[in-house]
């Protein structure tokens, strides 16, 4: 039986910006030969329905990710930093516009 | 669209060897007890990646094979509309198919291995769509049953614990909704058309009524592992609870319609709240997925003429990805020679 598509066909990441002023977002994936076939794909595979109005297609293996193992080490820092929000702070209620 | 209920776990699940994994499998069951989804890289147990590969690939071949029966009448749909709506419909079960394959392939199996699962007649697909589609009016019914009982299953999975699956099934169950109301479209055409029309939806729903309640796989006294997903929030109803809602919801539109439901068994229980409902034939379900239902061979036969016929085009892809990609590097390196010789010509320009 003949070789399916994905052996030879690298997979991509796909991230589509739904209108314009939002940030692009990850949708899903797709095989393709190369990344202008990918953004032909991503149009058909995931804005049929107008979804997007710009599409970002990146080779998957070109995405470095963190460690969920790690993720407790790498996020703890930011833990104990409440003062970081504004409600950290009190403010008497006749004080405006703070 | 069309997921069903085969009621099959990678592996027996074993409980994890040695303290470490004990550990593990406790944290991770504690998560999916939090509600917490489970994403690609984090750790699982073994029978649950498998569980969820074998789900989600048969998951998705039926979507490429649930292309077969309805692209049957594309070339015959009575107006250009249907026609346009009818394409809009099977290219959305391909769309649907590659969110899934997308997303087993999160849980490290390739795509080229599945689809080689798929042509290989290894990997199970719905038994639903072994049956043929004999009238335009097939059509009509398995939008309104057919999808509608893979909407039944499928809206529980848009919460399960596996994170890439969920959000896969979110978007199909955005999309699956016109898909039903189509088929319900055409059946109420037929429904108040001429008498032959009217005719032709009732034997539409003759053949298709039984063979849509066993989508939902078999009844929970068959279905072994239903706990052990449910556990894993994998699944969330049981067999049983969904076929019994879609009867419930499903009765009153057939009345709708004019059309007879085929099970004299059929009737209202004012005290339980739900529809009774005559016995299913499940030998002809197990008939079926033991690839003896009346199109098993003809479905596998065209899933494979199209790869093969199709492998040209991907060579030929491949092969012009190849050459742009040698070009760009002849290109870029003959550009780094040039820099470097215009580099060292304005530097050898300094020192004279």
């Amino acid at each position: 039986m003949a070789a399916s598509p994905s052996d030879d066909w690298p997979l991509f990441e796909v991230f589509i910006r739904s209108r314009s002023g939002l940030e692009h977002k990850h949708v899903g994936s797709l095989h393709a030969a190369d990344a202008r076939m990918a953004v032909e794909h991503a149009r058909d595979v995931y804005t049929r329905r107008q979804e997007g109005v710009s599409i970002w297609v990146v080779r998957s293996t070109d995405i470095i990710a963190s460690d969920p193992e790690e993720a407790d080490a790498l996020f703890e820092p930011a833990r104990d930093k409440v003062y970081r929000h504004p409600t950290f702070y009190s403010i008497p209620d006749e004080v405006k516009n703070l | 669209m069309y997921t069903q209920a085969l009621d099959s776990l990678g592996k027996e699940c074993e409980p994890g060897e040695g303290a470490d994994e004990a550990r593990l499998e406790a944290r991770f069951q504690s998560r999916v007890d939090a509600d917490e989804k489970i994403e690609p890289k984090d750790w699982m147990p073994e029978a649950y990646r498998q569980t969820l590969i074998r789900q989600i690939s048969q998951h998705a071949h039926s979507e490429i094979v649930g292309m077969l029966p309805e692209g049957n009448w594309i070339s015959r749909a009575p107006t250009l509309r249907r026609k346009a709506v009818l394409i809009a419909k099977v290219q959305d079960e391909g769309g649907h198919g590659m969110y899934l394959y997308s997303a087993a392939e999160t849980l490290g199996i390739s795509r080229a291995e599945m689809l080689q699962q798929l042509l290989t007649g290894a990997a199970k697909y719905s038994s639903i769509f072994n049956y043929p589609t004999l009238t335009w009016a097939d059509v009509g019914a398995i939008g309104w049953l057919v999808d509608g009982a893979a909407i039944m299953n499928q809206i529980p999975i848009c919460r399960c614990s596996y994170g890439p699956y969920a959000r896969a099934m979110v978007r199909i169950c955005k999309e699956e909704s016109f898909h039903q109301r189509q088929g319900f479209e055409i059946m109420l055409s037929l429904a108040r058309g001429t008498s032959a029309q009217h005719e032709m939806a009732q034997d539409a729903l003759n053949r298709w009524w039984w063979p849509s309640l066993m989508m939902f796989g078999p009844s929970d006294a068959q279905s072994r592992h239903t706990e052990q997903s449910m556990r894993w929030k994998i699944k969330r109803f049981t067999n049983d609870e969904l076929r019994q809602k879609f009867i419930d919801i499903t009765a009153p539109q057939a009345a709708f319609l004019g059309l007879s439901i085929p099970d004299p068994h059929l009737s209202w229980d004012e005290g339980s709240g739900h529809f009774r409902f005559g016995a299913i034939d499940w030998s002809e379900f197990q008939a079926v997925l033991k690839g003896n239902g009346p199109c098993n061979r003809e479905r596998l036969e065209a899933r494979r003429k199209a790869n093969d016929e199709g492998a040209w085009v991907r060579e030929a892809a491949a092969a012009y990805a190849l050459k742009q990609r040698a070009r760009a590097s002849a290109h870029a390196s003959a550009e780094a020679v040039t820099a470097a010789r215009a580099q060292s010509a304005a530097t050898q320009g300094e020192h004279s």
